[in-house]
């Protein structure tokens, strides 16, 4: 009886999606939550860009001509917090969403309405945030990094911004439970862990990642909360507590989430070297196991972003040196990817050029990681626009690049249509000119003197501070010709994508028709592509 | 504007006196440790171009020779263990030629003791405070006049009129030449971070700690820097400024300090 009705309910699914708002308010389908999750992570890409602009547009000369220092600060915030958690993370999850079904044969992720619901917090969380923009005494204008005791001169804002940070937290931790259940539970039944695809591996070393530390932010966000309402002095030196406290729980999560942002462009950037060098990925196992390794260490370096604070030398010591030592496995996976290449037939394609851009710039940031690991040289960087040469280095044409490599690989999966090969070239160039010219002068301005966060500048620093600017506002038109690709493509208009799509992909997702059907895999795949090889 | 930019452009292309006054790099500064500091970036900044040369050349060969458009068939293998090791030993390696010298200046930097004598900086939203220890010597250091009203929104003062724009004080930090200075470094409200590239230091202040931290210019001179930790709406507005003069000059500076002090103190 029981199963009668199962059934008749699951007939009733396959009729294909409701329509009209419903469809996307109560879907509990991977393909429909992975595109709500990209598109909101694009709009918030746009948000954030534009407070980007806000900010270069007030350093493009010495001075303050446009906004006052409390607002600027609004906009640095901001900047971070949305692209962190509103641009990257859920740009992946999307990813994840889609493919990683679609890539171990599974009908669908384990927990579809803890899916829906993982993804309608989003928008809560960013309306709430962005809310706080309004409100007396502005956004929250303390660093995305909320350090005590400034974070606590926030106006109005704070709870909101405590609150908004919670959720983000639940969303993402609900997200990761589901990709773990879904990875370990329902692969296809020839598919043994190590035969899983690098993006679905990286993807599962993320999610554990993010459920060890999102809970880790949440303490210390509530802990703040209290601090401010409750009397508690967790963080205010008056009452006995550490500030420096703090710094230590928010980078025990900052550190690994630098990784949360940075393995699934590991995982995509495998995925698409191989397609387009037509030969496999050199060393899957070991690329594997550098990812976990990577993944071990970024819990035992979060103090090297507080290398100033006045740690005991011991301490210095041991955080640098674990440091330099997650040059080890980033090292072996560039390595590996440089294999890849070697001795195949490659085409350039936008996918492969987005892939190697990553490749050569996400290492110019590694490099300057390398450099800051060096305790006596972190000093001298620490807190200066050499650092934030850095880490843009890392997120914009890391991961960022490894999102747009990765809709440009699968856009014609999901949409049946190719996008416009020039148009995505173009864009490519365009982004990859522009992004140097941002970020390249800013490790000289570092290096001169320049602090991070300020709202105006010595003269000294103007020429680069004007350059960069001139490449923010390039960088930023050019991703509206990416919207209009994607737009083209979510149109339909464009030349119709075969079920391959490219010219020897592999993996279970070029199995299934362009476009991917509403429910792929409702029967697990028989026979499986080799994963390690094309033979 | 658009002058402006063109020189710039120009200068970029011929990258000779146009750019002299450019700082790219880190300076040396006036310090041994300062000095080792830049050493240390040095050596791994040209590991970093070796790697570079290496992994990139490798990159761009096959990006050159490796394409389909080459007529060439893919090859098909697809792991070697001696590769792999190879890579996994040889970085490991080069990261301990550079642990080795990092872990020598640090201890150095680390080693406070014994002081000629003892500045406590204390940081406020948004200046500094300094008080020589056993001299009976403090005062406030705020951001200079000129460039205060200057970086008003709407001043209407073109900042390349102001000499230091940013980077001047009223008060500046006066030390001797040659003699170790030891800094303690703690805050009154928010963090902030005290920070003169100049002399390779930078401490955080954390109200409720007291941080230390030294330095022994060997050079005289007017050093430059500013707050590196954001401390609030005018975190880019409060500069360390600190002078280092001739012991003797000095003394006589500190001299005309106490006596202003004593006279303050008997006229209130």
């Amino acid at each position: 009886m029981v199963s009668a009705v199962a059934d008749v309910h699951d007939k009733h699914d396959d009729h294909g999606p409701a329509s009209g708002i419903k469809r996307w308010l109560y879907t509990t389908n991977h393909k429909d939550i992975g595109s709500m999750y990209l598109i909101f992570s694009l709009i918030m890409f746009l948000v954030g860009g534009a407070m980007a602009l806000v900010i270069r547009s007030e350093l493009f000369q010495p001075g303050l001509q446009f906004v006052q220092p409390e607002f600027f600060n609004q906009m640095t915030t901001m900047h971070a917090l949305i692209m962190v958690f509103g641009a990257v993370m859920p740009a992946f999850v999307g990813l994840a969403n889609w493919m990683i079904p679609m890539m171990i044969g599974a009908p669908d992720m384990a927990l579809p309405r803890m899916n829906n619901w993982s993804f309608w917090i989003l928008p809560v969380a960013f309306g709430i945030l962005l809310s706080t923009l309004f409100m007396p005494g502005g956004a929250p204008a303390s660093g995305w990094t909320m350090y005590p005791p400034l974070v606590l001169q926030t106006g109005d804002a704070f709870p909101f911004l405590i609150f908004s940070v919670h959720l983000m937290g639940i969303s993402s931790i609900m997200g990761a439970i589901n990709v773990i259940v879904t990875i370990i539970n329902m692969r296809a039944p020839d598919m043994t862990l190590l035969k899983m695809p690098m993006f679905v591996w990286m993807w599962l070393i993320t999610a554990y990642l993010l459920i060890a530390v999102m809970p880790v932010l949440a303490g210390a966000v509530t802990m703040l909360l209290t601090d401010q309402f409750f009397g508690t002095s967790f963080f205010l030196a008056a009452g006995g507590g550490d500030p420096v406290l703090f710094q230590h729980i928010f980078w025990f999560f900052g550190h690994p989430e630098v990784y949360i942002m940075i393995l699934p462009a590991f995982g995509v950037v495998s995925e698409i070297i191989p397609t387009f060098a037509r030969k496999p990925l050199f060393g899957h196992d070991s690329m594997v196991y550098a990812g976990s390794s990577i993944a071990f260490l970024s819990f035992i370096v979060w103090a090297h972003h507080m290398f100033t604070v006045g740690m005991p030398l011991t301490g210095q010591l041991f955080f640098m040196f674990a440091t330099m030592l997650i040059a080890v496995p980033t090292g072996v996976k560039v390595f590996n990817w440089t294999a890849t290449m070697w001795r195949g037939a490659m085409t350039f394609e936008t996918p492969m050029l987005f892939a190697l851009g990553f490749l050569f710039l996400f290492t110019i940031g590694g490099f300057s990681g390398l450099m800051l690991s060096i305790v006596p040289a972190d000093i001298q960087y620490h807190d200066s626009y050499f650092v934030v040469a850095h880490f843009h280095y890392v997120l914009v044409p890391g991961a960022i690049y490894g999102i747009m490599a990765g809709v440009y690989y699968w856009l014609p999966k999901w949409t049946g249509v190719m996008y416009n090969e020039k148009l995505g070239q173009i864009h490519f160039w365009m982004s990859t000119i522009f992004v140097n010219v941002t970020f390249f002068p800013m490790h000289f301005l570092g290096l001169a003197g320049m602090p991070r966060r300020i709202p105006d500048y010595s003269t000294q620093f103007a020429d680069f501070n004007m350059i960069a600017s001139v490449g923010a506002f390039g960088f930023g038109l050019s991703q509206l010709l990416f919207v209009a690709i994607v737009i083209q493509c979510m149109r339909k208009v464009g030349e119709k994508a075969t079920d391959k799509v490219w010219e020897r992909p592999r993996g279970l997702e070029w199995t299934v028709p362009s476009p991917a059907p509403y429910h792929t895999f409702d029967e697990p795949p028989t026979s499986l592509p080799t994963y390690k090889g094309f033979e | 504007m658009l002058k402006k930019l063109c020189v710039l452009v120009v200068g970029a292309l011929f990258a000779g006196s146009a750019v002299a006054d450019w700082a790219l790099n880190m300076p040396e500064g006036v310090t041994d440790l300062s000095a080792e500091t830049y050493r240390l970036h040095m050596m791994v900044f040209w590991w970093c171009v070796a790697i570079a040369i290496v992994t990139f050349g490798a990159m761009i060969y096959s990006l050159l020779k490796h394409r389909k458009s080459l007529g060439v068939e893919p090859a098909r293998f697809s792991h070697s263990m001696k590769a792999e090791v190879t890579w996994t030993v040889i970085p490991i390696v080069i990261l301990l030629v550079m642990a080795v010298p990092a872990a020598e200046t640090l201890i150095k930097l680390e080693d406070t003791r014994d002081p000629d004598l003892t500045v406590i900086a204390t940081g406020y939203q948004w200046k500094w405070h300094y008080k020589y220890q056993d001299e009976d010597v403090e005062f406030f250091s705020n951001l200079e006049r000129a460039s205060a009203d200057a970086r008003r929104v709407g001043s209407g003062v073109d900042p390349f009129t102001v000499d230091n724009y940013l980077l001047e004080v009223d008060n500046r930090l006066v030390v001797p030449k040659g003699k170790k200075v030891r800094m303690l470094i703690t805050s009154n409200d928010v963090l902030h971070a005290w920070w003169v590239p100049e002399l390779a230091i930078k401490k955080d202040a954390i109200p409720g700690y007291i941080n230390e931290t030294w330095f022994r210019a060997n050079e005289t001179g007017v050093f430059r820097g500013q707050c590196a930790e954001l401390c609030g709406m005018d975190h880019g507005f409060m500069p360390v400024v600190v002078e280092v003069v001739e012991p003797e000059e000095y003394q006589a500076w500190l001299n005309v300090r106490k006596d202003d002090g004593t006279r303050m103190a008997a006229s209130d």
